[in-house]
């Protein structure tokens, strides 16, 4: 009999567990659609934190997800190239000026080419277009960063930049 | 400029230089007046021209010493640090699939490679066919007709990169020189709203055209619609009529909506209709639908696939066509007989690469069995092992030969693309035949109309090349080039080798800078004199452990470009050399693309190459042998090829 108590003691627990399980499941019923395109992104933490940010997310497809993703990109380059255009106006060394210069090319770039395409190739169901668009953004954030001979003022945009084109070209891979 | 990373970098001019005016360490901008005072390069010559060129090495005094003999010949080796890329760009070593993406590399001091007018003008090439500006992508329905070769293109009128698509149109007498004409058909129906996307025409025996293209309608559905032209008697064939019960073909229940597009050129079945494929893909698998009709306007779908390949994902730009295994002539998309073998042929949408496989096609069965199923279609051999995608082939009655088209992309970044105006290319077309002597390849070549673009030619006979050496040849400016090589290696180095199990692959070999035995050897192309930029293009061979030699041929972008926003892969494939065969290569140099054929085309890589120095009178070509025991001996003929003047037309048509 004294054998017994612990087997009722966890089976008790079981069911104390199982209940309070039930209770912890998240209800946004997309979270597993998340983690699982997010699983296969170079980057599992920041891909959740960003599109968990967007309410769009909690009933969006991979190419919703994708789309939302794109959004992110279009937004920190706009971010970015007003404080490029800011810095400009400032007082800078010829050098840092050439820099920021080459910068604003590259984010115009990637608003007026990478992102519109991307869009156009979620939507329109060619979505190696985005796939290339994605590719390209990280390629042009890393491009102005190494254009700065001294330290660069544009690092944290930069970075970003290149770490969010990578996740959203993972996702569009998925869509291949 | 600094054109190494190395503090002890070698005299520039130790290298065996153009009987030119001083050489001088400065940027090769400014160096363009300089180069104006050279004398007239000796082309046409033959062995002397060469001995003189090779043998005329400058001393600082500028005095240029002629040698007479062979024992002169002095090559020059190529310091180690001048193989190693200076600075990263995309890397062979990162995949081709994520090729454009690379993590924060090393700052490499600064420097600053913001594009001018001056390298970005330069990158337009002068006989491939491209439009006056924006971008292209997919070519479509080409077709010869009433003495003009069509040729249609998935293309943006509105900018430099991919969106906004409609069909352009150009016409040829030869397929070189083209003249623009206006756009065959734009999205202006709910049924293409959202794209008039690729697709083919089939002409049939009445004379009739007919166009099957994808359009992605209003709802964002794949769809198949009938086209045809507004006017036969117009050769020109400007007008295009959509059938105004479009669409011909929806996607069929089990097949997503977004996984439906590029029909084929059909085919006449025995039963006498029309057969049509269509790409598509049920989860990883990649599939090629098949569809009969009488009319093109109703169609009926049969029964199975045509074939089906697992973890090929999306199938685009099906093509599939009879070759003739007896003679090297085309064959009519509809020809069956015993001496016709078939081929498949498919863009992966998962790894942007065109693949094709040779087989036979049970009609009755609706079967296309591959002949090696180890090389099946899009696991085996590929047309190109470089850019190359959503290539198309037509029957070009007029020639009996069958012609491929592809789209060649731009491997640069969009901020250049944007600031050029443009991006994309086609590949100039190749005529593709039954390779007889192996038996289980097609041979690509170009289409001859292109060697009427052959200027004045430069001969090269039995140039002995050291190993760990590089020769200047002395042909002028190199930007626009056709070239025919034959390389030997020595039978007495090859004896001596030992054998050995490696295995080379191009794309992680880290390219021209590993020596081997055996190789690398071949052709510096678009490189500047100092080498600070410059594309190799080579052969590499293996002395396998039964004593036989294997080849590879590749084309490595690793130090194409001081650049760091352009890809640096290392594009390349074994090819098959047989007994008594030299080692043989063709390389077409036009501005930022190279296409490279080796044995006749049985391996053929396409590269975009944008140097931001070796560009106008700054590009040259050089021969090369980096191998550790091989002395090679090269014969080859360089034409200067001029220009086709594509973009000089303007058609004025009457509204």
């Amino acid at each position: 009999m004294t054998n017994f108590k612990p087997l009722a003691l966890t089976i008790i627990f079981c069911f104390f567990v199982s209940s309070h399980c039930t209770i912890i499941i998240p209800k946004n019923n997309n979270g597993n659609l998340i983690q699982q395109t997010c699983k296969q992104t170079p980057n599992y933490e920041i891909c959740i934190q960003y599109l968990k940010s967007d309410p769009r997310s909690s009933d969006a497809d991979i190419t919703g997800l994708a789309l939302i993703m794109v959004d992110i990109i279009k937004s920190k380059a706009n971010t970015t190239l007003n404080k490029i255009n800011q810095l400009i106006k400032k007082k800078q060394e010829p050098s840092q000026k050439e820099a920021l210069n080459s910068c604003a090319g590259r984010y115009k770039a990637i608003l007026v080419a990478d992102v519109p395409k991307s869009v156009a190739a979620l939507k329109q169901g060619d979505p190696k277009f985005a796939e290339d668009g994605a590719n390209d953004a990280a390629v042009e954030a890393t491009t102005c960063e190494n254009g700065f001979k001294g330290k660069s003022p544009l690092s944290n945009e930069n970075i970003a930049m290149h770490d969010v084109a990578a996740i959203t070209a993972a996702i569009v891979k998925q869509l291949l | 400029m600094d054109r190494t990373n190395n503090s002890n970098h070698d005299v520039p001019f130790s290298y065996v230089s153009l009987p030119i005016g001083p050489h001088e360490d400065e940027a090769p901008v400014e160096s363009r007046g300089k180069w104006k005072a050279r004398p007239v390069v000796f082309c046409g010559l033959l062995v002397l021209v060469s001995l003189v060129a090779f043998n005329g090495y400058k001393g600082s005094n500028g005095n240029i010493t002629t040698l007479t003999s062979n024992e002169d010949l002095k090559q020059k080796t190529i310091p180690s640090h001048k193989w190693k890329p200076v600075s990263r760009g995309v890397s062979a070593g990162v995949s081709e699939k994520s090729n454009r993406l690379f993590t924060k590399s090393n700052n490499i001091g600064g420097m600053l490679f913001p594009w001018n007018n001056t390298m970005l003008a330069w990158q337009r090439t002068a006989f491939h066919f491209q439009p006056e500006e924006n971008w292209m992508n997919d070519p479509n329905g080409p077709l010869y007709y009433k003495g003009w070769y069509h040729f249609f293109y998935q293309y943006n009128p509105n900018g430099a990169f991919w969106g906004d698509i409609v069909w352009g149109h150009a016409v040829s007498r030869d397929l070189i020189h083209w003249i623009h004409l206006p756009l065959a058909m734009v999205a202006d129906e709910w049924y293409d709203q959202n794209g008039v996307w690729t697709g083919s025409a089939t002409i049939l025996p009445n004379g009739d055209i007919i166009m099957l293209y994808t359009g992605a309608t209003d709802a964002l559905v794949q769809v198949q619609n009938l086209a045809y032209p507004a006017d036969l008697s117009d050769p020109l064939l400007i007008d295009w009529i959509k059938y105004p019960k479009n669409p011909v073909l929806v996607p069929p229940p089990e097949i997503e909506v977004y996984d439906f597009r590029d029909p084929t050129t059909a085919w006449l079945t025995s039963q006498g209709k029309w057969r049509i494929s269509i790409g598509s893909k049920m989860n990883k698998t990649g599939i090629a639908l098949v569809y009969d009709t009488k009319d093109f306007k109703t169609f009926e779908r049969i029964e199975g696939i045509l074939h089906a390949v697992p973890k090929t994902g999306m199938w685009e730009c099906v093509d599939f066509f009879p070759v003739s295994t007896k003679l090297d002539i085309g064959l009519d998309t509809s020809a069956r007989g015993d001496d016709v073998k078939y081929v498949m042929k498919v863009s992966l949408d998962d790894d942007r690469h065109d693949y094709y496989a040779l087989g036979t096609y049970d009609e009755n069965g609706v079967d296309f069995v591959p002949d090696d199923t180890n090389k099946d279609v899009g696991t085996g051999l590929r047309y190109d092992y470089g850019v190359f995608y959503a290539s198309k082939t037509f029957y070009d009655q007029s020639k009996e030969r069958r012609v491929l088209w592809s789209w060649i992309g731009e491997s640069d970044s969009e901020d250049a693309d944007v600031a050029k105006g443009w991006a994309s290319l086609m590949g100039i077309p190749r005529t593709i035949v039954f390779d007889k002597k192996t038996g289980s390849n097609l041979l690509q070549w170009p289409v001859e109309e292109v060697e009427r673009l052959r200027m004045k030619r430069c001969k090269f006979h039995n140039e002995k090349v050291m190993p760990g050496s590089v020769v200047l040849l002395n042909i002028g400016s190199a930007s626009q080039l056709d070239i025919e090589a034959e390389f030997n290696i020595d039978k007495k180095d090859i004896e001596k080798i030992k054998q050995t199990n490696e295995e080379y692959n191009c794309e992680t070999s880290g390219g021209a800078a590993n020596r081997g035995a055996l190789g690398p050897f071949g052709l510096l192309v678009l490189a500047d004199e100092g080498l600070s930029e410059y594309t190799p293009i080579y052969f590499y061979v293996v002395k396998g452990s039964n004593g036989n030699l294997k080849t590879s041929f590749c084309s490595d972008q690793s130090r194409s470009s001081l650049a760091t926003d352009v890809d640096k892969s290392i594009f390349g494939s074994t090819v098959p050399v047989l007994e008594g065969e030299k080692l043989s290569l063709r390389i077409l140099v036009d501005h930022s693309i190279v296409e490279s054929f080796a044995q006749g085309g049985r391996t053929c890589v396409t590269s975009r190459v944008y140097p931001t120095t070796a560009i106008y009178e700054n590009a040259q070509l050089f021969l090369f042998n980096n191998a550790t025991e091989a002395t090679v001996t090269a014969s080859l003929n360089v034409w200067h090829m001029n220009s086709a003047f594509i973009n000089d037309k303007q058609v004025k048509l009457k509204s």
